[in-house]
């Protein structure tokens, strides 16, 4: 187990460097000039020079690239020479619309999408779990057709019409809920709990709309395999009762895929629900991405670019590893 | 998926499991065309998709049917308010009427139902090539790893790993503006050709590495089948095996994760719009539409500026997932089951 671990970890850390320096380099050489493309619309002549200079173009790429990885790990002096300022640790460059510390972006901005991606996705998982297991347990009825039906309609709902439409009924026809404010970004803060609920529960049902669906497929098809298998059927057979081989045997074995997916989506929403939060403008860290890819921000764009990637592999990591904790058999692989 | 269309063994199974007593060969799109010809919501929601290319296809015959054109604007006091809320049609013109099918855009006053197909022109064009970028490239890609094996799978496969790392919207909406600023002196860029183009490449670029994981798979057990040795025996090289021989026979999976992206990708065109970095006024798309009925707070005012993009997306995107489902269902035999 521990090799395995170890493995595992090692390529993660292999995968990290490779995102980041790919991403690097999409980032550094795919703009046709990025000190131009940085500076926007009301560039100037010495404004592009500044981008250029704040870039490091002047020096060689690897240069430029184990310049900026260094930041994670320590202080250092970005700008032209002469004009550096200090980009304190962990440092990913600074903003070029503002001149802001990137890492002091993120840190503002992270809070809000880990609100957004809490509650959708214990809503989602409930519903989507719950839906799907009761799909299976009626398979062919008139309510498992109902439920996959919704489930086609709920993945095919684009969310700026899901999220637009949430809003206009529950905001602005019915005022049954606020419009979300950028004041509330934790359950912990001064106004309390249910006002965090208030506040991110619009968003959250316009992505768990979208999410649940998929679970309902997949939680719905992997069960109704598991109750087909010998095993339950060997439980029944030994007269157990129908809840205890329902959810004790069968729900423990059939639920292992959407472990999977709970994974890879939380992974995916920690690097922030792009449409989600600039429909219902919750600055976090999708909707600072879109901000700054609008305007050129490349400094932004690129870390949270980064950082969401970074997201994405640890927890496929961490899924890998608890399945090997769950399944002897995965670590032999 | 070997079964359906092999040179090697005319198709047996999959005629057999289709319910005919022939034992011919037969091609994929009959063998699809079949299975789902037997289901009613498949077969309605080819119906749908066909009706919506075509609503798309004669966007100019059909504006040009209700006298108007997606860009003339009319702002003038009998169409638009300039009162109370400035901007918003007057009533005789929000709604569908004689002159405006679907009345007219707040603001500019140019007619939504003429917006609305060449939109539908644009916004599909972008899916479907960006599908056809994605699909060539998974299936060369996915087949050349599966083929070959070693080296060329290490790399293709690492390569897929990382491709599945990125989060996908994050990365093409941040790209997005990177490639245009690329493309803008090419005669890609020209115009209102350059968000398409741009859109095509980038969401065709990222889609690729799940179709490719998926055909590798099938390869690997393709490659050793008897008509593959049989096709080296008679002196073969690898390259014609691989096209004449492997990729022909993954036709059936490339052509249910085909259908399946179409829908993605055309969420995906809305989704960038809608932000902002894809298409972008005056060049309508569903995504430009939905953008613009939130500029402004214009769907406030009315639902109904919401409403005209907004379900025909949501129709268009089910009846491309449907018809998605119907063709897995038709052509891979495992997963239709349940």
């Amino acid at each position: 187990m521990i090799r395995f671990i170890l493995r595992r970890t090692g390529s993660l850390f292999l995968l990290l460097v490779a995102v980041s320096f790919i991403t690097f380099t999409l980032f550094q050489f795919g703009p046709a000039d990025p000190a131009s493309a940085a500076c926007g619309q009301e560039c100037t002549p010495e404004r592009v020079q500044e981008a250029r200079v704040a870039l490091g173009m002047d020096q060689p790429f690897l240069v430029q690239y184990v310049e900026y990885m260094r930041g994670l790990f320590s202080s250092r002096l970005i700008g032209a020479p002469g004009a550096e300022s200090l980009c304190q640790w962990p440092c990913l460059g600074k903003s070029f619309q503002t001149n802001e510390n990137v890492s002091d972006i993120i840190a503002r901005s992270l809070p809000y999408t880990v609100s957004m991606a809490i509650g959708a996705l214990v809503l989602w998982t409930l519903s989507g779990v719950g839906l799907g297991l009761l799909a299976a347990l009626r398979k062919g009825s008139a309510t498992d057709k109902f439920i996959v039906g919704a489930a086609s309609v709920g993945v095919s709902l684009p969310i700026p019409v899901t999220g637009l439409f949430l809003l206009l009924v529950f905001v602005n026809q019915f005022h049954l809920l606020p419009f979300t404010t950028n004041e509330i970004n934790s359950p912990f803060g001064p106004q309390g709990p249910w006002a965090w609920v208030l506040n991110y529960l619009l968003p959250w049902i316009a992505l768990a709309v979208l999410f649940s669906a998929s679970y309902i497929r997949v939680t719905r098809t992997n069960m109704i395999e598991t109750f087909g298998e010998d095993f339950i059927r060997t439980a029944r057979a030994k007269g157990l009762a129908p809840r205890t081989v329902t959810f004790k045997h069968g729900v423990r074995a059939g639920i292992t895929p959407v472990v999977t997916m709970l994974g890879m989506d939380i992974g995916l929403l920690l690097g922030g629900a792009v449409l989600t939060e600039q429909i219902f403008s919750v600055p976090g860290l999708g909707f600072t991405a879109v901000r700054a890819a609008v305007s050129g921000d490349l400094p932004v764009t690129m870390a949270i670019t980064m950082l969401a990637a970074f997201f994405v592999i640890v927890a496929n990591v961490v899924v890998d590893l608890a399945y090997a904790a769950i399944d002897p058999r995965v670590r032999l692989q | 998926m070997t079964q359906l269309q092999s040179p090697a063994e005319p198709g047996t199974a999959g005629a057999a499991t289709a319910g005919a007593r022939t034992t011919e060969a037969r091609s994929l799109l009959a063998t699809a065309w079949l299975r789902i010809r037997r289901s009613k919501i498949a077969l309605l929601s080819l119906c749908v998709v066909v009706a919506i290319m075509l609503f798309a296809i004669l966007a100019p015959v059909l504006s040009a049917l209700s006298g108007n054109d997606p860009f003339t604007s009319n702002t003038s006091p009998e169409v638009l308010d300039d009162f109370e809320t400035p901007g918003l049609p007057l009533p005789g013109y929000m709604y569908p009427s004689s002159s405006h099918w679907l009345g007219v855009e707040p603001g500019l006053g140019r007619d939504l139902f003429a917006r609305l197909a060449f939109g539908g022109q644009v916004s599909l064009t972008i899916a479907l090539l960006s599908t056809a970028v994605s699909v060539v490239l998974g299936t060369v890609l996915g087949a050349a790893a599966g083929y070959f094996g070693g080296k060329t799978d290490a790399i293709i496969s690492r390569l897929m790993d990382l491709f599945l790392a990125f989060p996908h919207l994050l990365l093409v909406l941040s790209l997005t503006p990177i490639l245009q600023s690329r493309l803008r002196d090419t005669p890609l860029g020209q115009g209102s050709f350059l968000p398409m183009a741009s859109l095509v490449i980038i969401l065709g670029f990222f889609g690729w590495a799940y179709l490719a994981r998926i055909v590798r798979g099938q390869v690997l057990s393709l490659r050793e089948r008897e008509f593959v040795e049989a096709a080296r025996s008679f002196g073969s090289s690898h390259l014609s095996i691989l096209f004449r021989q492997i990729i022909p026979n993954v036709m059936g999976v490339v052509l249910v994760y085909a259908t399946m992206l179409i829908p993605t990708n055309i969420s995906a065109e809305a989704a960038l719009s809608f932000l902002g970095v894809g298409v972008k006024d005056p060049t309508p798309s569903w995504g430009q539409m939905l953008n613009a009925a939130q500029a402004g707070n214009w769907y406030l005012s009315d639902p109904w500026f919401l409403a005209v993009p907004g379900v025909m997306l949501i129709v268009t995107v089910l009846a491309f997932n449907l018809l998605g489902d119907a063709v897995r269902d038709a052509l891979d035999p495992k997963a239709s089951r349940h």
